[in-house]
């Protein structure tokens, strides 16, 4: 993958944030300038005020001290030192305020803007790589990736910045004041550096076992949570604490493994920087001592060379941390750059009037590897119910994901018309509005119920909501919740039984008024009673739209006009329920079986 | 938002003894590395305070007496203290890291074992969502925070206590200076940590609900697309991201004041002492390298300080992620063994099996009323029933009708209000709540399976079964041929929850591993779901396979198993309103005739 391409990818994001980031780096600089002249105060002060060493500051600096009276009147004015030191404190503390805020405002509105176009595109990025990607996969990236993304800019980018300026204007000041001295400093930053860069490697790698470790615990416990009745209902308490024992104990000591290698890091980290100092120390000792450098001068390097110890440290951090970034960069690049729906070769522009018949003309589909549909031609006529009945795997779905475009049949693949327009020249948005389709396992959104029957229209009323939803025959189960209409569902509300969450489907499409409606065994999971009903109102009300029905009960499907007959993605057979049931074939065979089971069923 | 029903628990802002008394019996088998520890950190604060004497040290006696007598000894003692502090970091940080692990895992154990105790009331209420956070979150910030945070509290205070004792010892008048800053910081770090803290845990939660966002937005791709919704989706989350922005933005804020701040107020105290131990050293009151030390300790003193009052916020804050596990933990069960009863018959997790009686599976019921625990109306009243053992009692009614009841109460998951339930003639409260699950056989509507392969989930009905065991359970309801068109037959990894497999392959699983059980007593909870006509049969075969010869519950909606079965109960509105066998109900011409005929009709017309 050029990499070029993917900083500028990421680049794109933090347009109109440059700004923050240019002000954060300059109130960095001003921050450690301020930082550094803080001790020079207090040397000076020390030196050549209370010391008698002479002045060895620049002229213009010395004329301003001698304007106010020199030595003397510091001498008899030490609070001016004092005030010196906390002005410079102050300033340095303002700009390090700016410079983080500036920090957190770039990079906030960067990853805003980053996580709304991940969020975007995924959901505009087709149906078919949903079904190649794994969600939890997906999520991952969307979340943890980014939050390394974002941890990098907002800690280490402007982090390394700062540690650049500070060690070079350190280095510089201690240079000039006493080189050998410095050279005995410099020579510790290589060594910390690479020891916490080695070492930071390892310590991930343990921590992502003992990440790991953590996650199957959470799996196990989860699953004694969920399965809690088949657990008492076998008796298997016991087991389970064993099980959870063991899981408790592995992740236990991943912990207490790392625990280990950081103590040694930490331990061995704090003996070198302490070490650094004690040369410093004592080498600056045997230079004061010679008259290399004054009393203040050491001070000073002793505080400047403290200063660099931590930064220093850090630096091997942020190299992996550097690497690490690199690596969430690429996993999200690969999100991005993923073709959207409308940005495939065949958009579609048309938005023609979608009442007309569906026409499958040899229409053939395979997915990947598998064959789905082979030369399948039938004309749904318009305004009539048609039922299509085929086992697990026929291509039942299929069916239903070609007609809103789903899934787009290839340039060889037949065509698919309504109304004689074919479906891959319809604009896909238009096409999924007049094609109303009920998916075999629904999903709800976290939302009231109410929303979620109106989410695909625009102002929806309380009325035409409940009017669908008693269609749908769920208005009385709703109205028996404590909430009605406003009962949240999903994840933070209430949990619906698989059959009311088909019912509030089949409501939330019926608010489209679409000319088509597709039902793909949508009423699999509610009983046999309730199914009827909800097939009686549908006839009463959705007046002139063209209804197919998918599903493998005959009770569903035997009033429809037309019944077509799948197996293995062809046309095993076609008619009315009445003209199927008199021949043999398929049809017949499940009929039998199915009324088998209702009069009783063979018992062995 | 619901999810953060933990988060709006009030959140104290006092110190509560009380609670903290709580966590003793998880923490006393570690008193001693508490010990430990809190001597180590007594032994790392005082050579982080020696540190700065050194520096004294050399400038007093190498520097200013221009002399390098002894330097080298010097560095040698120097460096020896550095090995010493080096060390005790390493032991130091690997006992807390032991402590804080070992205390996690004894109250993780303590939730887990109490929560395989709880009746099902508390199951029936609690989202797992919360229960994990108990066990898993909660349990380990409690720890980290003992192991690591009280250990910093230490080292805070056993480093400005001999701070101060340094600099009192060497100048009473520039110590008492210094002093008066730390107050002040104090209650700065102290303002500051508790809005910092509560902006943190803002930050968590819009973060998770933009996780569930995600979440929602791939899972509910299909359905997006399909009503054509993303727009409104992207507003959504907008609105989100934009709280996040601000949130974060705010959380930032309050950070980047506070380290100011306090450095600010560090380098005021350094700047008294320089100013007033400038004059006492010009007057020769005062030996430079002290007034060096003491600008040392100046600054030195702002870490520490900040630390005493960061630990004492997340101390009130964890009183929460206390409180949380400890109600979990002492949640009371609804069904108990009396003492007399494990006597006998031993507890969940020891049985005594060599007392235990054999099951034959004459169940009765005996004038039992019952209302659920959350619930006001009683759903039976003075409810009598006998059901020989081999019956099959046949449960019918509409969907949400209450049909459950009953199975909960023969499998004693809740107890009668009042009336007894007998099993072989006795009440089921005189044997062990295991006695009885031990005997049971139970296939639920949507059946859950572990983690781990086939065979593990089909042994998980008895654990000390053979291969051929299992292997004749699985031809036994006709499961083989499915299994064996699996990936790996026996060794398919089903998946978290058993997701990898279909529904109807989850259903012929469940049924091989009951039948492994081989279980006097068996529970049926039959599924309305989508299988398609010939795992459908299979199914049918393996259930008629099951119900052979034993006493069992069907929660019914197949038309062949209600048919055959011995007592059919009707249930509507969560009472039993019509009972007897297949033909007497249908000659009676009620509620059951026209349940029955409008299933039938629309299956045979």
């Amino acid at each position: 993958m050029p990499k070029n391409s993917l900083s500028r990818t990421f680049v794109r994001f933090a347009h109109g944030y440059k700004r923050f980031f240019i002000l954060a780096i300059a109130a960095s600089g001003l921050s450690i300038l301020f930082q550094f002249l803080m001790p020079q105060v207090i040397r000076i002060t020390v030196d050549s005020v209370i010391g008698d060493r002479p002045f060895a500051l620049p002229a213009s600096v010395m004329s301003a001290i001698d304007s106010m009276g020199g030595r003397d009147f510091l001498r008899t004015h030490l609070l001016f030192c004092a005030l010196f030191v906390i002005v410079f404190s102050l300033l340095s503390g303002i700009f390090n305020f700016l410079s983080r805020m500036g920090v957190a405002r770039g990079t906030e509105g960067t990853i805003r803007t980053l996580r709304n176009t991940l969020f975007a595109h995924v959901q505009r990025l087709p149906f078919a790589w949903h079904t190649q990607n794994q969600t939890g996969d997906i999520i991952q990236r969307c979340t943890s990736d980014v939050d390394v993304v974002r941890n990098f800019i907002a800690n280490q980018l402007i982090e390394v910045l700062r540690t650049l300026i500070l060690i070079t204007t350190a280095l510089t000041l201690m240079f000039s004041m006493n080189a050998a001295l410095s050279f005995v400093a410099l020579i510790f930053i290589p060594i910390v550096m690479l020891y916490s860069g080695i070492y930071y490697r390892r310590i991930s790698r343990q921590f992502r076992d003992a990440d790991e470790a953590e996650g199957d615990l959470t799996v196990a416990v989860q699953e004694n949570l969920t399965g809690v009745r088949v657990v008492r209902a076998f008796g298997r308490e016991r087991y389970e604490v064993d099980r959870f024992d063991e899981k408790n104990n592995t992740f236990a000591n991943k912990w207490i493994n790392l625990g280990y290698t950081l103590g040694a890091y930490w331990g061995l980290g704090d003996l070198v920087t302490g070490l650094q100092v004690l040369s410093v120390i004592v080498f600056g000792s045997l230079l004061a001592v010679r008259g290399s450098i004054t009393l203040g001068e050491f001070l000073v390097f002793v505080s400047y060379n403290q200063t660099l110890a931590w930064p220093v440290r850090s630096l091997g951090r942020t190299l992996s941390e550097m690497s690490k970034t690199g690596v969430s960069l690429t996993r999200l690049y690969e999100i991005l750059v993923a073709r959207a729906e409308d940005e495939e070769e065949n958009p579609g522009r048309a938005k023609p009037d979608l009442t007309g018949d569906i026409v499958f003309d040899n229409v053939t589909f395979r997915y990947e590897t598998q064959s789905v549909l082979k030369n399948l031609s039938f004309t749904v006529p318009h305004g009539k119910t048609f039922g299509i009945l085929g086992a697990t795997g026929a291509g039942k779905s299929t069916i239903t994901y070609l007609l809103n475009r789903l899934y787009d049949l290839p340039p060889d693949g037949g065509r698919i018309t309504i109304g004689g327009v074919d479906l891959r020249d319809i604009d896909r948005d238009h096409l999924r509005r007049g094609v109303g389709v009920v998916l075999q396992e629904p999903f709800l959104f976290s939302k009231t119920i109410e929303q979620n029957i109106g989410i695909a229209v625009q102002n929806p009323t309380l009325e035409k909501v409940r009017r669908c939803a008693a269609i749908a025959d769920v208005d009385e189960s709703i109205i028996g919740f404590a909430n009605g209409y406003d009962t949240m569902v999903g994840e933070r509300g209430v949990t619906l039984s698989g059959g009311q969450k088909q019912r509030v489907a089949i409501a939330r499409t019926l608010m489209l008024d679409a000319p088509v409606l597709v039902f793909d065994d949508s009423l699999s999971a509610v009983d046999l009673e309730t199914d009827a009903r909800i097939r009686d109102s549908l006839r009463q009300s959705t007046g002139d739209s063209t209804v197919i029905l998918i599903s493998h009960r005959i009770s569903t499907l035997m009033h429809a006009d037309c019944i077509l007959v799948l197996e293995d993605g062809a046309v095993a057979d076609i008619g009315t329920h009445q003209e199927l049931i008199s021949r043999p074939g398929v049809y017949r065979r499940v009929f039998e079986m199915q009324s088998d089971a209702a009069k009783g069923g063979p018992r062995q | 938002m619901t999810e953060n029903i933990f988060e709006q628990e009030q959140t104290r802002s006092t110190f509560q003894a009380k609670i903290w008394k709580k966590l003793w019996p998880f923490v006393r088998p570690y008193k001693r590395k508490l010990l430990t520890l809190v001597l180590l950190m007594v032994v790392i604060a005082g050579v982080d305070i020696a540190m700065p004497l050194f520096q004294r040290y050399a400038i007093d006696t190498f520097i200013t007496p221009q002399t390098t007598d002894g330097l080298w000894l010097f560095a040698l003692v120097y460096a020896g203290v550095l090995v010493v502090q080096g060390l005790t970091v390493v032991i130091f940080s690997r006992t807390s890291m032991v402590l804080e692990m070992s205390l996690g895992r004894g109250l993780k154990r303590a939730c887990f074992v109490h929560l395989q105790k709880l009746s099902f009331s508390y199951y029936n209420q609690t989202p797992v969502g919360y229960i994990l956070a108990r066990v898993m979150s909660d349990t380990n910030r409690i720890s980290s925070l003992i192991a690591w945070g009280l250990i910093d509290l230490f080292w805070a205070v056993a480093y400005i206590i001999g701070v101060f004792g340094a600099m009192l010892v060497l100048n009473v008048r520039l110590a008492l200076l210094v002093m008066t800053v730390v107050p002040v910081i104090a209650v700065i770090t102290a303002l500051f940590q508790s809005r910092i803290l509560r902006t943190n845990r803002r930050v968590r939660a819009v973060n998770s609900r933009i996780t569930g966002a995600y979440n929602e937005g791939i899972t509910g791709a299909k359905t997006s697309k399909t009503l054509v919704i993303e727009e409104r989706n992207d507003r959504d989350f907008h609105q989100l991201t934009d709280l996040m922005h601000n949130t974060s933005i705010h959380a930032t804020m309050l950070n980047a004041m506070f380290i100011p701040i306090v450095l600010f107020f560090g380098s005021l105290a350094a700047a008294l002492v320089l100013q007033q131990g400038g004059y006492l050293v010009m007057e020769n009151m005062l030996e430079i390298g002290v007034l060096s030390a003491f600008v040392s300790y100046a600054l030195g003193i702002l870490e520490p300080v900040q630390q005493m009052a960061r630990v004492f916020a997340e101390v009130i804050a964890a009183q929460v992620n206390i409180e949380r596990v400890t109600t979990l933990l002492e949640h009371k069960c609804d069904i108990v063994d009396p003492p007399e009863v494990v006597e006998r018959y031993g507890d969940c997790f020891e049985p005594k099996k060599e007392n235990w009686e054999p099951i034959r599976g004459d169940i009765e019921f005996d004038h039992v009323w019952f209302k659920y625990p959350d619930g006001k109306d009683y759903i039976l009243e003075d409810f009598c029933l006998k059901i020989p053992a081999g019956q099959n009692v046949a449960i019918v009614g509409e969907t949400g009708a209450g049909k459950s009841t009953l199975v909960n109460l023969a499998c004693r998951f809740f107890e009668p209000t009042r009336g007894r339930v007998l099993i072989d003639g006795r009440d089921v409260r005189e044997r062990s709540q295991l006695w009885l699950h031990s005997s049971l056989g139970y296939v639920l509507q949507s059946p859950h399976l572990f983690s781990g392969t086939v065979m593990d989930n089909i042994r998980y009905g008895r654990l000390d079964a053979t291969d051929e065991e299992v292997y004749e359970a699985v031809r036994l309801v006709s499961a083989d041929s499915v299994i064996q068109k699996l990936e790996n037959g026996y060794q398919t990894d089903v998946g978290e929850g058993g997701d990898r497999l279909s529904t109807g392959e989850k259903q012929l699983v469940s049924f091989a591993r009951a039948m492994l059980a081989d279980p006097p007593i068996f529970v049926l909870d039959e599924a309305t779901s989508s299988i398609d006509t010939e795992t459908e049969q299979l199914i049918q075969n393996a259930i008629s396979h099951v119900l052979n010869g034993r006493t069992s519950f069907l929660i019914a909606h197949r038309l062949s198993t209600i048919r055959h079965a011995d007592v059919i109960l009707v249930v509507r509105d969560g009472k039993i309103i019509e009972r007897g066998s297949h033909d007497e109900l249908m000659e009676k011409g009620g509620y059951y005739h026209s349940l029955y005929t409008a299933m039938s009709i629309e299956q045979q017309q």
